[in-house]
């Protein structure tokens, strides 16, 4: 189980060929108090850079850009009426979705922890 | 002593009235700027490049105000008040006195901003709720928001929203053949670059498969009351959705749009108690069920709970508006109808349920009367079931018939060749229907006991409750309705009490002698359809300020149709657009637009259909030229228009303003400049000289119209003479380019606001309160920089008309946010700036030229205190959380509790500024945004909830 990180602030932990998808703790945190997230439906597909869904906090709205190519298996319906999670707790209960890659190697283009931590620092 | 003769101007209504500094305050502000005289702070501050040549000037000097009211008599005396059945969604209406002189000519109701301060906005977002809550009821649908800017515009907004929202892959959109004419030329307009197909046809003939969303017209253009639940369930089927355009007045008697199925209800409550003013302005209404409430547009109010768990109202999910959203935002609106919306909803509260639906059915008896009467005369009246409307088959006599209306003193509606309209209101009489039955040659008595004839079928008539909410409940004595609407107003701060100096928005002076005449009769009770004879008044005044104000701007031609600000932009893209397209040049579409425009830039330009291209902002807030030129370039064949503001956002008169116009053009570009800036140009700088091309203007920012707590507003477009014949028409005018309004002037009956502000200024008054607006903005700066630092000036260290003072540092050395400083400011008895725009964690101040100095110094005392308190946190004198910048807004609960703060109650309660027994007082803590946001409740909530709030 490894956990990646994009420039759009998501996370991505996978395992094998699935994975789970989140904003980061610190994008929870820029956003402040997020009041609303919208997601698309399991079975929906996706490539790298398509938009997959939206962030509201009170003041911000934020699209989330899918890391990598592949295909919905389940959004976190419990963030529909507990938004708040995505504050609480943005990589762990608050994730976003369970998705199945498309493409393995395009994690190589991604960041681990210390190479976001440094890209945010 | 002997007799001396004085030169003091006692009637100079400019420099007495409406410029706030005096000249001796005038000469001790320019020492602190640094200046010795107001020319040489104009001179250092307004790039020569781009001046002016010619002084400003309308063949003398600015009119006394009795000279001024004198003159607007003689000409509003031209309009001739008939009485006007014409309908077409404009009705004779009572504005119950109360409500006229406590709201429509209170200035604590119409000087107050858009509410986006809740904690002093809470007397109009009641009112406002209450709007929401009466148009939810009447419609059946789970949620309305707090006004859009006509009838034709919400329908189009509907139109979008069905986009957004229905499931259905189709491409058309269907609108039923009776619908209003403005509301089908409107959808037209609205749909045809965004390349919706739109079929216009009878409903029976509505393939449900081939459309995204059909609009239906309840009661229809000529009286047809339908029953619409058959058709709606099989849009459903196709996933596509149902739109109902109703009379809200008709709904007091008839099944709900909701009751049919529908999705989403709009309409206009111009016929609850605001006058037709020849076509505006009045609150359109939009409603829908919950399930598409992130998709409506327009402004929310919602209920939160302050910091002490106390009941408070808020603005809801602003994250769907072109502010937070910009291209990707619901739509472009941001000012509405909110003054109208709140007359509207206090005539809800004022008559009751009980009240609406007696009026209702009155004026459906009188027109009962009225058919019957015709049909005794021989005439053929449709249809069967009628509300307040039916149509009249007279085959040749149609002129004659309509000459007769008007000798007896009536306006009935063409309708086709052979056809007359009537539509009757609560302003009926029966000298009315007996004037109507001698126009068709009828000479009979009205007789209402007689005749109490309904036409109503019981399967059309409503069964469900409405406006059960006990605020509709009040005892009925005028003496409780009108401490209700002083309450309100009471909790709010408007600009009847203290200076707002919100950046970018212009809250000067709204002089009552400007407003005297917008409730005139003549001005008041005109038809926008009227013959044009009887509005020859309208035309004259039109016709004088849109000449003065082509003067101002340097442009050709004026179009006074845009309803707002947002709508002028709308507007000027789409006469862009057809300029190029009827030069063969149609595939342009890109749009450059700095990253630091106003959110409805971006927004309104995806309305058009075009592609936004942002620029950058270079270290000192200007457009990027390098960056500017580069885009310009990458997209010459597609370049359509690039979008600015000047001055620009930031405040400063950029020096290359005329190099980005030249840029614009020499790839085939138009120039839009944004005219939300307009107070530091007028007399000084036109728009159209420095290289525009097309401008809005807001007349509810320069030109005095009052903001009315969130509209009405007025945003003309100002062309050049090229894009002239592509300016929007109006089908009542037989043009052939479409309307972006539902009326061919937009909102005319507030016109005279601004005509009474040129009239009284002059050229000269006018340009000197240009100055002044800038003298008073550099003033502020100069006394502020002492304790913030002023983010940009321009390269001779000026700012404009407005500063920015950024506050981020103070975030980090002392955890005070730009919302501590905004809710400290109202114990300081101030509205806020504008904040974090255009940049985030700053504030932007703009005082206009109407604040005298007293008031700007009670302002720089205020937030030097503010200063002096953050720096006390810095130095670790003062608690990092519990402090009075933290705690802010205090109210009178946080008094009386328990105190346990490391500061006094004095501290709290009375800071620099703050006006001893005149102190205005918080009605609520500072408001909770994300409780209100998650638990999202549109309506009045039950008094169960009160209780509790209470406890």
């Amino acid at each position: 189980m490894t956990t990646y990180y994009s420039e759009e602030h998501e996370w991505i932990t996978v395992e094998g060929d699935t994975a789970t998808v989140g904003i980061t703790a610190h994008a929870a945190e820029q956003l402040g108090e997020i009041v609303y997230v919208e997601q698309k439906d399991g079975g929906d597909t996706f490539e790298k850079g398509d938009e997959i869904g939206v962030v509201e906090s009170v003041k911000a709205a934020s699209e989330i850009y899918a890391p990598v190519d592949g295909e919905i298996l389940e959004a976190n319906e419990a963030l529909a009426d507990a938004p708040a999670k995505l504050n609480e707790s943005p990589e762990g209960e608050g994730w976003l979705y369970k998705i199945k890659l498309s493409d393995t190697s395009q994690l190589n283009d991604l960041m681990d922890l210390d190479g976001y931590k440094s890209f945010i620092a | 002593m002997p007799f001396e003769l004085t030169t003091y101007q006692a009637y100079d209504f400019a420099n007495r009235r409406h410029i706030g500094p005096s000249p001796s305050e005038m000469e001790e502000m320019l020492k602190v700027v640094g200046f010795d005289s107001l020319d040489d702070l104009i001179d250092a501050t307004v790039p020569p490049s781009i001046r002016q040549k010619d002084a400003l000037d309308w063949g003398g000097p600015g009119l006394s105000e009795r000279d001024a009211l004198y003159h607007m008599r003689e000409v509003a005396e031209k309009n001739q008040v008939l009485t006007s059945l014409i309908g077409q969604g404009y009705y004779g209406t009572t504005t119950p006195a109360p409500i006229l002189r406590n709201i429509l000519e209170n200035p604590a109701w119409y000087t107050a901003y858009t509410p986006y301060q809740p904690e002093i906005s809470q007397g109009r977002l009641e009112a406002l709720l209450n709007f929401q809550t009466m148009v939810s009821d009447l419609t059946g649908l789970d949620i309305a928001n707090a006004s859009l800017l006509d009838e034709s515009t919400a329908a189009a907004e509907a139109m979008t929203m069905a986009k957004r929202s229905a499931k259905s892959k189709a491409n058309a959109f269907f609108v039923d053949e009776n619908c209003h004419p403005q509301n089908i030329a409107v959808i037209q307009t609205r749909a045809e670059p965004l390349g919706i197909e739109v079929i216009v046809g009878n409903p029976d003939e509505l393939d449900p498969a081939s459309v995204f969303g059909a609009i239906f017209q309840y009661p229809g253009t000529y009286g047809h009351v339908r029953d619409f639940t058959g058709l709606i369930e099989k849009l459903h089927e196709n996933k596509a959705l149902g739109i109902i355009a109703a009379d809200p007045l008709a709904l007091a008697l008839l099944k709900s749009p909701g009751e049919m199925g529908a999705d989403i209800a709009v309409g206009s409550t111009q016929r609850f108690g605001v006058p037709m003013g020849f076509g505006g302005p009045h609150a359109a209404y939009m409603a829908c069920k919950d399930a598409f409430k992130r998709s409506m547009p327009g402004r929310i109010i919602g209920v939160s709970v302050d910091s002490r768990g106390k009941k408070a109202y808020r603005l809801a999910l602003q994250t769907r508006e072109q502010h937070i959203r910009r291209e990707k935002a619901n739509s472009n609106v941001c000012t509405a109808q909110a003054l109208l919306a709140v007359i509207a909803s206090m005539y809800a509260v004022y008559h009751g349920p009980d009240g609406i639906k007696a009026i209702a059915q009155s004026v459906h008896r009188k027109t009962s009367r009225m058919a019957k009467g015709l049909e005794s005369l021989g005439f053929e009246v449709q249809p069967d079931v009628f509300f307040d409307t039916i149509t009249v088959e007279v085959g040749a006599l149609q002129g004659v018939i309509l000459n007769a209306g008007v000798a007896n003193g009536i306006n009935l509606r063409k309708v086709g060749e052979t056809r007359v309209g009537i539509s009757l209101d609560e302003q009926t009489r029966p000298e009315t229907i007996e004037a109507v039955w001698r126009a068709f040659g009828g000479n009979m008595q009205d007789d209402s006991e007689a005749n109490r004839e309904y036409r109503l079928p019981q399967h059309a008539l409503r069964e469900s409750e409405y406006l059960t909410h006990p605020i509709f409940h009040l005892n009925r004595a005028e003496a409780e309705i009108t401490r209700y609407m002083r309450r309100l107003a009471d909790r709010d701060l408007a600009l009847d009490r203290a200076m707002i100096p919100l950046g970018s928005c212009t809250m000067k002076l709204n002089a009552t002698i400007e407003m005297i005449p917008v409730t005139w009769p003549e001005f008041s009770n005109l038809h926008p359809f009227v013959p044009e004879d009887q509005a020859a008044g309208y035309y004259e005044m039109i016709a004088d300020l849109n000449d003065k104000l082509c003067q101002i701007t340097g442009y050709d031609a004026i179009s006074q149709q845009p309803n707002s600000g947002a709508q002028g932009e709308y507007a000027g893209l789409l006469t862009i657009r057809n300029y190029h397209k009827a030069r063969g040049e149609g595939h342009r579409n890109i749009c450059l637009i700095p990253t630091s425009a106003h959110g409805t830039n971006p927004a309104s330009a995806q309305m058009v259909g075009y592609k936004v291209v942002p620029v950058k902002s270079d270290d000192h807030g200007n457009i990027d030229i390098a960056d500017f030129r580069e885009k310009a370039e990458q997209y010459s064949d597609d370049l359509a228009a690039c979008m600015i503001t000047y001055p620009s956002t930031h405040g400063v008169f950029e020096e290359t303003v005329q190099e980005v116009c030249q840029i614009t053009h020499d790839h085939g570009g138009q120039v839009y400049i944004d005219g939300a800036n307009m107070n530091a140009m007028v007399g000084l700088v036109q728009p159209g000289k420095i290289g525009g091309d097309v401008s809005h203007l807001n007349l509810h920012k320069t030109f005095c119209i009052p903001h009315g707590g969130g509209g009405p507003g007025m945003g003309p477009i100002g062309v050049k003479a090229h894009l002239e014949p592509y300016l929007p028409g109006h089908p009542e005018y037989g043009s052939s380019v479409g309307p972006v309004s539902a009326a061919p002037f937009g909102s005319p009956s507030i016109l005279p606001v601004s005509w009474a502000y040129v009239l009284l200024m002059g050229g000269n008054g006018l340009t000197q309160a240009t100055k002044v607006a800038i003298l008073n903005a550099n003033y502020i700066a100069a006394r502020l920089k002492q304790g913030y630092d002023i983010l940009y000036t321009s390269e001779t260290g000026r700012v404009a008309h407005e500063c920015i003072l950024d506050t981020r540092a103070l975030a980090e050395s002392a955890g005070v946010s730009v919302d501590d400083i905004a809710k400290r400011l109202i114990d300081n008895g101030f509205h806020a700036p504008t904040m974090s725009w255009p940049v985030a964690g700053t504030l932007m101040v703009e005082p206009t030229e109407s604040e005298p100095k007293a008031e700007l110094d009670r302002f720089c005392d205020a937030m030097l205190s503010i200063r002096a308190e953050a720096q006390d946190i810095i130095d670790g004198k003062m608690d990092a959380e519990n402090n009075p910048l933290k705690n802010a807004p205090h109210t009178v609960a946080d008094l009386v509790g328990e105190w346990n703060r490391p500061y006094s109650r004095e501290q709290a309660c009375y800071p620099a500024g703050s006006l001893d027994v005149d102190k205005y007082w918080s009605p609520v803590n500072r408001v909770d945004n994300a409780y209100g946001d998650r638990n999202l409740v549109c309506t009045c909530p039950p008094m169960s909830d009160y209780a509790e709030a209470a406890e």
